[in-house]
């Protein structure tokens, strides 16, 4: 009886299980799938073929889009890396609740609040003219609390009297940080610097209020290719980028394993 | 002049006084421990000879001068932490050079320090393992050889022997009485352990509530505690609350309420009729039936409650006739003696005259 009821339990926790991953991950699968369909429309399947990742390669449009993703995501995610330790570190360090709390508050805060409010603090406040600028001060904005959850997890994980230590054993400050609290949290460092890019690199809703005319990025090409049709040629691009927002999220977690846990 | 001096040291947390105005003097070469109980302000101290925390009021000296505005890294002296602390991204050679590293000391230099150091903690063999790698023992020998690599005036120790297991701990024991020579650095040692501060210290210095009890050498100290904590603290104690009596026949007496009078050694600057404990050690106290017991100066009729064998010593519990209850310790040196007596047996105890110590209130 209990035998029968245990495997009851387990067929279930098996199909639930099955249904939740199949939710999550089928429809990226049909994606990726139709990425390689020979035909005009996302509707059946006719053969497979290249020709929309070569399509890709050619329209100039997106190819200028995917251009200033990666710079934007590159100079944004450098930058938030930057202050993001340094905020962990002081967030450790200090333990003032105010502080991390305004750290961390873009990363639950929704991104339609944060995009607009920093839209109207762009134009009406500083009055910088939108374009990559302005992403990129948005993108760090918003960053910076994801590397700074990471670089503080790391710390808390680390036996505070190792610092002292190192003090103790002739360290300057400056010394104790550059050969002891570096080296300790940079796994935790690279994995936020990864976090960030991805984020980044495929964010939308605040880039489309930041952006303003003229600069576009990849997120923001696709969303105005799908305005007129879905065709396979999205669904490359979409491959793509699923693809390095994998890679970047698989190193972040090889080198942190806090990472899967940072993101709120 | 001593090393080092701590004069009317003071430090609060908050309304906590974790050190509350001590003053201690600590000499060159010494092997001295600060034991008390946990909360008792030994660590605090330790920290602010270190430089990780400052005094409230008072002054640290080191050869006379104040250490408050030198920085922990500029201090002559190094700690070797309860949890060892060492770089987990550094190898056991790397760890140890760290302070060479720190102090610019040219390459070869650096090398042979590092080589000799590495000699004297016997761990030249594991020179490029890291920290994981190694067993609770051998890590704490790398805390100590990195302490020691340039020989700091004192080296202080924080419970170093707290995590390790009885066995090793006791093997540890020998290492640092042996180590301490070797290099003639002080030794400031914090324990809450007693056996491990008395088989270790030239002095030790009981501390409690933030206060410094007694200072003492460790036999002085088992032997003449000068105060009901010390005397509890250290070793087992049997108490016995008594008042001093007019002295008769050249005797020092002391009245047991009833129980009767001990004779005792004389009593300097205590006023007849002062209140206070006679407490003497469980291995002073004699246990037996017979005549022997009856010649010595003290000894009374008692009743054995429990007793404890322990394998090298049996422990008896004897009750006497005010209530109280005595612990006498018999050492089973001879076969057979284990269960000389048994619950419920009439047995006399005693000790001589000069035996156990009047600590007044």
């Amino acid at each position: 009886m209990t035998v029968s009821g245990a495997g009851h339990r387990g067929f279930w926790l098996w199909a639930t299980s099955l249904g939740v991953y199949a939710f999550l991950y089928v429809p990226l699968l049909i994606v990726v799938v139709y990425s390689f369909n020979d035909s005009r429309l996302n509707a059946e399947w006719v053969g497979f073929t290249w020709h929309w990742y070569d399509v890709l390669l050619h329209d100039e449009d997106m190819l200028a889009a995917v251009g200033n993703s990666l710079f934007i995501a590159t100079v944004s995610s450098l930058i938030a890396t930057v202050l993001g330790t340094m905020a962990g570190i002081a967030m450790h360090r200090y333990g003032v609740k105010a502080l991390t709390f305004m750290a961390l508050t873009p990363v639950a805060m929704p991104e339609i609040l944060l995009g607009v409010s920093l839209l109207l603090f762009f134009i009406q406040v500083i009055n910088l003219t939108l374009g990559l600028v302005s992403i990129i001060i948005a993108h760090i904005t918003f960053s910076i609390g994801f590397v700074a959850v990471i670089v503080r997890a790391r710390l808390a994980g680390i036996d505070e009297s190792i610092f002292e230590a190192a003090r103790d054993l002739g360290a300057s400050p400056w010394e104790t940080f550059r050969h002891v609290t570096f080296p300790l949290i940079l796994p935790g460092v690279v994995a936020g610097g990864l976090m960030a890019f991805t984020l980044s690199i495929d964010d939308f809703v605040i880039t489309f209020f930041t952006a303003g005319v003229g600069v576009s990025t990849l997120p923001l090409r696709v969303y105005s290719m799908i305005k007129i049709a879905v065709t396979p040629e999205v669904n490359a691009v979409s491959t793509l980028l699923m693809l390095l927002t994998l890679t970047m999220i698989v190193l972040a977690s090889k080198f942190s394993p806090d990472v899967l846990r940072g993101k709120t | 002049m001593s090393l080092l001096e701590l004069k009317n040291v003071t430090r609060r947390f908050g309304d906590f006084t974790a050190v509350d105005n001590v003053s201690l003097n600590i000499e060159a070469g010494e092997f001295f421990t600060l034991l008390g109980p946990s909360g008792c302000g030994k660590t605090t101290i330790l920290r602010m000879i270190a430089g990780f925390d400052l005094p409230d009021a008072g002054q640290i000296l080191l050869d006379g001068k104040d250490l408050a505005d030198t920085p922990p890294e500029q201090r002559p002296v190094r700690t070797v932490f309860q949890s060892y602390a060492l770089f987990p991204h550094m190898t056991v050679a790397q760890n140890i050079s760290f302070p060479l590293k720190m102090a610019r000391i040219p390459g070869k230099e650096a090398a042979k320090m590092l080589h000799e150091t590495l000699e004297l903690v016997h761990l030249a063999d594991k020179a490029d393992a890291y920290p994981h790698e190694l067993s609770g023992g051998q890590k704490q020998r790398v805390a100590l050889a990195r302490g020691l690599v340039n020989r700091p005036r004192v080296l202080l120790l924080d419970e170093p022997l707290g995590a390790l297991d009885a066995k090793l701990r006791e093997e540890m024991q020998v290492d640092l009485i042996n180590l301490q020579k070797e290099v003639g650095v002080t030794f400031v040692f914090v324990t809450h352990a007693q056996v491990e501060a008395l088989a270790l210290s030239h002095r030790i210095a009981v501390m409690r509530d933030g206060r410094v009890e007694q200072v003492d050498e460790p036999s002085r100290l088992y032997g003449s505690p000068q105060t009901r904590f010390v005397a509890d603290f250290i070793g087992h104690i049997n108490m016995l609350e008594a008042q001093v009596l007019e002295p008769a026949h050249g005797q020092f007496r002391l009245g047991v309420s009833g129980l009767g009078e001990i004779m005792t050694q004389p009593l300097h600057g205590v006023a007849v009729g002062s209140k206070g404990t006679f407490a003497i050690r469980p291995e002073q106290v004699r246990i037996g039936v017979h005549g022997e017991i009856q010649e010595l100066k003290n000894h009374f009729p008692g009743t054995v409650r429990h007793f404890l064998y322990r394998g090298d010593v049996t422990v008896y519990k004897v009750s006497l006739a005010n209530g109280a209850v005595i612990e006498a310790l018999l050492p089973n040196s001879a076969p057979g003696r284990a269960e000389l007596f048994r619950v419920g047996d009439a047995v006399n105890v005693g000790w001589r005259h000069d035996a156990g110590v009047f600590l007044h209130e």
